[in-house]
């Protein structure tokens, strides 16, 4: 087998110099009954054009050449070819974890200009290194606030993205951290500021909120954050857009951070591996889950970085530990790195610029359809809005994909109350054309 | 601004004995990107816009943003050489072997890279209509079953991003069964050799932690355990092979004995690569267990993730699996989500689906030969290190070891060197040093895992450089104690950036 | 290293100097030794209630955390803010580098705790001296 680096003369030997007579002398303290006795239920052995041709066959039965609309977290953008180029490099693919400083001084000195990134992004002082994804850090947010408040409830705006809200839900039932949601205001698509204020009590740790929101609207967050921390709640910031950063004002008033680096250099693949990150105020450091890299000296006095912190750590504090993740997303964190690196400070505002220009232009093409309209018209928003229209999303979404468009994602699932609505994502790489075709679409499918 | 803080004060290198395996090697100097980047310098280029301007701070109004603050402005082949350079320093799989134990650190096959990146499962959104998804959701279903058919349990969720994520999902099964059985409970059973992510998932899963402890073997104590489990008792986490590498030979009494007590057992799956196509661990009583694909399977670890955690479990757990499930109607692939019961999401979507195609990917690679040669490889290469070294090296527990070994340092540290020394002095012949100071059991210990990528050449030079410390150890002492003297940077002031952390760069003040 | 003979002692090292209801509690010698340097001091606020055997905090070096636990039932009356900034006077004299001051709720504790020479023949047990 090509990954194996033995001649079976060798195994032989091997054996004979260890003293075993087969290598089922290795395998005796299996009790016989369990040993399995035939081959595994598995394709059998391919050569490597043939995995190639599998997988291939394989992505032909997904959506090829389609033009996407489709957002909500998962956000189409441009990746530049750099940084597969660099991140396959097998000095970064396939190294370890940097526990050993000395011998792992690139993927240290990278994660600490990724952490100093993101502090510059987010408006934070402190970040970490990575988390698993936007969903699982915004949980792991609220459980830090429970720790630092020592308050036992968290107050969750509906419009964070609903799949992160399972999973906050999920993560809260066994801590003894309920959350309550409040909902949004019909007109704004934003949080019910009054609702907001009535849920927010002395028990509440924090207040979590998304911006942009799942919708694709900017919160208040100076407000949000003004009825938190009147009651000695913090406020945690929810960021699933990452490059809405480049033009919208950072969350300074949020004491927690919670952001999702898809957008930056991350393919989609069908839901991950993605980049979360956390970032807070230097005040809530020794509470913050996950790696974190600092800046040190070594014995000859040359800078260098080692992992610091760590008794926060599960190697370490075990049960006590701040959160029990061990593997992160590092390399995942590294793409997002160099995408921010070739963008820099002008692009990623340049970037996102135009994601401002195709959305605004989308949400005025498409709503003037007959039978469309957009939704929270007056809220300032990034590249994401609702479309309420009086064909059913299936209707409209059929004509789209006849025209290899996938159109806006339909909302009943999780927000009944509007009817039939679609939520659409316009990014740098929707065209005019595509636009331009897909409110056409839409017409037709009223037309008829 | 100088790329290196401060002067050195080193005089000159250290001579070294080595195996010949390593030479000094010049690597740049590199200062952080931020000291390299000067405004104007540019590193992209957008395409023109198809649609109208807009003026975003009129379109934003007080949410406008004006400056995205310290950002670096680089030039491509700046930051082409940037990220390069520092590769250089980085040690990998790529470069030699990693015998850190229980991470399994075999080679990461590059067709994985090629095929996870085809457009079709690239760009795949996971809310596109799922007649247009049935490639992404095939190959879930076809790992799904090389999975269950590997582990020898009844069915499978892909959704945790990790080990530890997969602890915890698993914890979450265990619970949910446990109330639908009208009694939570309230304690699992950790081994004092356990993983730290055990004892931190089951606090995150609000259960109490009880240790159990190991035997003069190295596994479970039995009699103990016996005394120990009533119906209270959730689960234990158990690791089998254990930390110390070895195969708990009385699991039929330990998972009889749980059963009884209508407890579950919980199998930690970071050493499966001792036992893939040998023995299935749902063969000898596990009900639950997690996976690590970017061990056991293959995936890359890239410098600390993104992994994959891969619970599987027995059908009893079924009903409580995450959200959404994988099924198939006749031709067609979807999501259900109807799933009354489920414990709930663990993560958005379904899970870190690029490392799925890595994962089939190496399956297919190998076949079921294939996996089964890998898992006496990876045996075979331990018991030879093993060999290699037993008569300079204490070795606590004298069990037969699978596919890890682990030693302890009580004979160097009698000459006031310890494991951390030795690792260190290991560095300086071309090795990433072992796993130092775990399991918390051995004190001292160094524990050892080759993986199946090793060839004979590499374990050979390998055990010369241990042999090599070994007599350095008599001899030389402080040659070891002041280890790596061959490393870019020499050993770095931990407290000082524990007391006083600097975690990011800042602008000079003006 | 000589134990101060007018502190009284517990089994898990930490030292209590009494004068009237107020004792001022640290860790020995012997356990910032165990610890290696010391990179955070965890301490309760003022105000918060200390029970005897209980932990009230942690101490933190690079690769270990330990929990303190408390000699004496009590009020917390004062903590050394010093040690935020420089946990290292820990390691630099353990004696005299106080974390807490609690007011006693029941100074017949003290009798139960060991002195100085039954905490010298303790450590030098424990050590295999």
């Amino acid at each position: 087998m090509r990954y194996l680096p033995k001649s079976d003369a060798e195994r032989v030997d091997m054996l004979a110099q260890i003293g075993a007579r087969s290598i089922d002398d290795l395998f005796e303290v299996i009790p016989a009954e369990y040993r399995l006795k035939r081959d595994l239920d598995v394709p059998r052995q391919m050569a490597e054009s043939e995995i190639i041709d599998y997988f291939k066959q394989a992505s032909t039965k997904n959506a090829v050449g389609y033009a996407s609309f489709l957002g909500a977290g998962c956000y189409r953008h441009y990746r530049p070819v750099i940084i597969d180029s660099l991140v396959q490099r097998g000095e970064f693919l396939t190294s370890y974890t940097p526990y050993q400083a000395e011998i792992t001084q690139g993927t240290l000195q990278a994660i600490f200009e990724f952490q100093t990134m993101i502090c510059e992004l987010t408006g934070m002082d402190v970040a970490n290194a990575s988390m698993y994804d936007g969903s699982t850090g915004a949980a792991e947010a609220v459980m830090m606030a429970a720790r630092i408040t020592g308050r036992s409830n968290s107050v969750v705006a509906a419009t964070v993205h609903p799949e992160y809200r399972e999973v906050m839900t999920t993560y809260a039932q066994h801590q003894g951290l309920p959350n309550s949601v409040v909902g949004y205001d019909a007109e704004t698509g934003r949080v019910d500021l009054k609702a907001l204020e009535a849920a927010i009590t002395d028990e509440t740790a924090c207040v979590l909120v998304q911006s942009p929101n799942f919708f694709g609207v900017i919160e208040d967050i100076p407000a949000i954050a003004e009825l938190a921390h009147a009651k000695g709640a913090l406020l945690v910031v929810s960021i699933a857009e990452a490059v809405s950063l480049g033009v919208v004002k950072p969350p300074i008033e949020a004491d927690i951070v919670s952001m999702e680096a898809q957008s930056f250099g991350v393919a989609i693949s069908y839901g991950g591996p993605f980049c979360g990150v956390i970032a807070a105020k230097e005040k809530y450091l020794r509470q913050m889950p996950g790696r974190l890299v600092g800046q040190t000296t070594d014995a000859d006095g040359y800078r260098g970085y080692v992992l610091t912190l760590s008794t926060r750590e599960q190697h370490i504090r075990r049960e006590k530990a701040t959160s029990n993740i061990c593997t992160n997303q590092a390399l995942v964190a590294l793409m997002a790195t160099i995408f921010l690196t070739v963008y820099g400070k002008q692009g990623v505002r340049d970037l996102a610029v135009q994601n401002l220009a195709k959305a605004d232009f989308a949400a005025k093409t498409l709503s003037a359809q007959n039978g469309t309209k957009l939704l929270f018209a007056k809220s300032p928003r990034f590249h994401e809005f609702v479309l309420q229209t009086s064909e059913a999303p299936s209707v409209l979404n059929g004509h789209l994909l006849e025209k290899k468009i996938i159109g806006g994602l339909d909302l009943a699932k999780w927000y009944p109350k509007l009817g039939n609505a679609t939520l659409w994502c316009a990014t740098e790489l929707n065209t005019r054309l595509q636009i331009e075709t897909a409110a056409e679409a839409l017409a037709a499918a009223v037309a008829v | 601004m100088a790329t290196d803080a401060l002067t050195p004060t080193k005089t000159g290198p250290t001579p070294r004995t080595t195996t010949g395996k390593v030479r000094a090697h010049q690597t740049q100097n590199e200062g952080l990107i931020f000291e390299k980047s000067h405004p104007g310098k540019v590193g992209y280029k957008l395409p023109p816009l198809d649609v109208p301007e807009v003026d975003a701070a009129a379109l934003l109004g007080d949410v406008h943003r004006e400056s995205t603050g310290s950002l670096p402005e680089l030039s491509e082949i700046e930051i082409i050489r940037h990220f390069t350079r520092l590769s250089t320093w980085n040690y990998a799989i790529d470069l030699g072997m990693y015998p850190l134990g229980s991470c399994t650190m075999k080679y990461n096959p590059r067709v994985n890279e090629f095929v996870s990146r085809i457009e079709g499962l690239a760009e795949a959104h996971p809310f596109q209509p799922q007649a247009l998804s049935q490639g992404s959701l095939e190959i879930v279903e076809l790992l799904q079953k090389c999975l269950i058919d590997i582990t020898g349990m009844d069915t499978i969720t892909l959704q945790p991003a990790a080990g530890a994520h997969g602890e915890f999902t698993g914890i979450l099964l265990v619970r949910a069964y446990h109330e639908s059985k009208g009694n939570a409970r309230r304690k699992i059973l950790i081994p004092d050799s356990a993983h730290g992510t055990n004892p931190a998932t089951a606090a995150v899963c609000g259960y109490q932690v009880q240790n159990i402890k190991s035997n003069a073997l190295g596994g479970i104590d039995v009699e103990e355990l016996e005394r120990i489990v009533d119906e209270d008792t959730a689960a234990l986490m158990l690791t089998n092979p254990s930390t110390i590498g070895v195969f708990e030979s009385e699991i039929h009494k330990i998972a009889d004995i749980l059963h009884a007590k209508g407890a579950l057992l919980y199998m930690d799956g970071a050493n499966m690569n001792a036992l893939v196509g040998k023995v299935r661990p749902g063969d000898f009583g596990v009900d639950v267990m997690h996976l690590n694909l970017h061990k056991t399977f293959s995936t890359p670890h890239g410098g600390g993730g993104p992994g994959s955690g891969p619970v599987a479990c027995k059908a009893i757990l079924e009903p409580f699996l995450p959200t959404p499930v994988l099924a198939r109607k006749g031709d067609s692939l979807s999501w259900n989500f109807d799933r009354p019961q489920t414990v709930g999401r663990v993560r958005a979507y379904y899970g870190n689906y690029g490392m799925f195609i890595r994962a089939l990917a190496y399956i297919m690679a190998n076949g079921p030969d294939g996996l089964r040669q890998t898992t006496e490889d990876a045996v075979l290469n331990a018991n030879y290190i093993r060999s290699g070294l037993e008569d300079l090296y204490e070795l606590p527990y004298k069990t037969a070891s699978m596919h890890e070994v682990v030693f302890s340092d009580k004979r160097q540290a009698a000459k006031g060197i310890r494991t951390g020394d030795i690792a260190k002095r290991l560095i300086d012949y071309g090795f990433h040093p072992y796993t130092v100071s775990f399991p918390m059991i051995v004190s001292g210990a160094l524990m050892i895992e080759p993986t199946e990528s090793e060839s004979r050449e590499e374990l050979d030079l390998f055990i010369a450089a241990m042999r090599s410390i070994a007599q350095e150890v008599e001899e030389t002492p402080e040659l070891v104690k002041n280890a790596p003297h061959s490393t870019r940077v020499s050993r770095l002031d931990e407290v000082t950036a524990a007391r006083k952390p600097v975690l990011r760069w800042k602008p000079e003040a003006k | 290293m000589s134990y101060p003979a007018n502190y009284h002692y517990t089994k898990e090292h930490e030292w209590i100097d009494v004068s009237g209801n107020i004792g001022t509690i640290g860790i020995t010698d012997y356990a910032q030794n165990t610890l290696g340097d010391i990179v955070f001091v965890e301490l309760p606020k003022v105000g918060d209630p200390v029970t005897g055997g209980a932990t009230f905090g942690s101490v933190e070096s690079v690769k270990a955390v330990s929990d303190l636990y408390s000699p004496v039932s009590g009020t917390v009356t004062a903590i050394n803010e010093e040690l935020a900034t420089s946990p290292d006077k820990v390691n630099e004299d353990a004696h005299h580098a106080w974390m807490i001051k609690v007011e006693l709720s029941d100074p017949s504790q003290i009798e139960k705790l060991l002195d100085a020479a039954a905490y010298e023949a303790f450590i030098a047990e424990e050590t295999g001296h």
